[in-house]
């Protein structure tokens, strides 16, 4: 495998692990809360969190860029306080995959939590628990094999972006070159082989991935 | 719950749509694979192509040079082939994929360093572009652009290439690198002189390259050797060799093709 091709997997690997973590840190605690209460303010939260699913990559790349361009909404300020701006950075990319891969560990995650005996919880508060530490010690435990079928889907998502980080991160071999773009541009100048490592490579990691989730998911309930 | 019969109604909807098919092709279309930098002179040109052949229609596919001689290679079915430089012409010229009695060359152009129009830098040498303040220096991926490609050539040239190499963005195609310059993303980037006007108030010209750092910048035309409508695709190969192809390209920049060129 050329040291490209090796480079791009790798970073998509890097970009797919971070990606997981944040999600699983921003997602659980927001799955947990849809789950469990109503309000006007989390419906309008979960039609956020939901887009990228069904918007088309590059409309949510579009959004990103306005938002966080060197002239964006958010990046205009965050250039002028520090003269950095996260286009064109491995950042970039994470965020992409962030935002893209979210919605799946989310409604995963959800469903799971949902599904929790709600007496169980009750029993729980009776016996002097708080809400808090009854989701961390009761319900989320019981979530568990859903939360983490939808910590491997996101993981799997993040690892085949493609349309949202081409946008905000550009192709830049080496810092923003993800397995999939670097697939794309081998495809465009004709280069067989490269095509071919990577495809495999990313099959077999994606499918090694999809058993996991499946194993995972089937012990869910 | 939705009686069965109303929910079956959409997807019949969809399939009877999808049957009537894309907009109905016109009785001869001719397919033309371009530069995306000829794209504004190209398509001036266009309502005089229309004027002069009724019935006829045009369809533009821009893109790199270098990516649209890979769609060629690989069957796309196109009829007429503008390239902004030789290479992606000579190799379909190797292969037999193009008419080699219809290539000509028809226009020049030249590379300019450009900088968004509220850039604090005075960028007036290429020596200049090492200033640390230059962040970001876009030019197009060379494997496919062929901007990108004089760039690196001219880098090379100046011995400068290793030292920016780090700060490098590669765009897609020229236009893509422009675009980045006008946003504000990067802090200059090599394009051509043609792309000033698409690039309006939003970029500013810094300098100029040496014409000798890099390759002349030719533009060939040529049918396709699989076409289907060899006779327009010739008539629209002549018309940019022709007095008004000229006059439309000059208004937008471009260079009469050189003594020397084919």
């Amino acid at each position: 495998m050329s040291p490209d091709a090796q480079s791009a997997l790798w970073l998509s690997i890097q970009v797919a692990v971070a990606a997981t973590l944040i999600n699983a840190a921003l997602g659980v605690p927001l799955a947990y809360l849809l789950a469990r209460r109503r309000s006007w303010g989390l419906g309008a939260v979960d039609l956020l969190v939901t887009l990228p699913l069904v918007l088309p990559p590059t409309i949510t790349g579009y959004y990103l860029i306005v938002l966080l361009g060197r002239r964006g909404l958010l990046g205009a300020p965050l250039y002028e306080l520090t003269g950095w701006t996260v286009a064109f950075t491995w950042a970039a990319a994470v965020i992409a995959a962030t935002v893209m891969a979210l919605p799946l560990l989310v409604r995963t995650a959800r469903a799971a939590i949902e599904s929790v005996d709600r007496d169980l919880e009750r029993a729980a508060y009776t016996l002097g628990r708080s809400e808090w530490q009854t989701a961390l010690t009761v319900t989320l435990p019981l979530a568990r094999n859903g939360i983490l079928a939808g910590l491997v889907l996101c993981f799997a998502r993040a690892l085949g972006e493609f349309g949202a980080t081409l946008m905000l991160a550009g192709n830049i071999p080496g810092r923003t070159t993800t397995a999939p773009l670097a697939i794309y541009t081998a495809v465009q100048t004709g280069e067989s082989a490269e095509v071919l490592t990577l495809v495999a490579a990313l099959t077999l990691l994606s499918a090694a991935v999809l058993l996991v989730a499946g194993r995972l998911g089937a012990r869910a309930t | 719950m939705v009686p069965l019969a109303r929910l079956a109604v959409l997807p019949m909807l969809a399939v009877l749509l999808g049957l009537a098919g894309p907009p109905p092709a016109a009785a001869q279309e001719v397919v033309v694979s371009a530069a995306i930098s000829a794209k504004d002179a190209l398509e001036a040109l266009h309502p005089r192509f229309v004027a002069g052949h009724p019935g006829a229609a045009v369809r533009y596919n821009w893109g790199a040079s270098g990516a649209l001689q890979k769609q060629i290679e690989a069957g796309a079915p196109v009829d007429v082939f503008v390239s902004a430089a030789r290479r992606p012409m000579d190799e379909l010229e190797r292969a037999g994929l193009i008419v080699a009695a219809s290539r000509r060359d028809f226009a020049r152009n030249a590379l300019v360093v450009v900088k968004p129009a509220d850039s604090p830098l005075g960028l007036r040498r290429p020596a200049d572009l090492l200033d640390p303040r230059v962040a970001r220096l876009v030019i197009g991926n060379p494997r496919t652009v062929p901007a990108g490609q004089y760039a690196e050539q001219s880098l090379r040239a100046l011995g400068l290439w290793e030292r920016l190499r780090p700060r490098l963005i590669l765009a897609e195609n020229v236009r893509q690198a422009l675009e980045y310059v006008a946003r504000g993303e990067v802090d200059a980037g090599f394009v051509y002189t043609t792309d000033a006007v698409p690039g309006g108030a939003r970029v500013r010209e810094a300098f100029r390259p040496p014409e000798e750092s890099y390759g002349p910048v030719l533009y060939p035309a040529a049918v396709v050797a699989a076409s289907r409508q060899r006779r327009l695709a010739q008539a629209f190969v002549d018309l940019l060799l022709g007095p008004e192809g000229r006059a439309a390209l000059a208004r937008f920049g471009f260079l009469p093709p050189a003594v020397g060129a084919r």
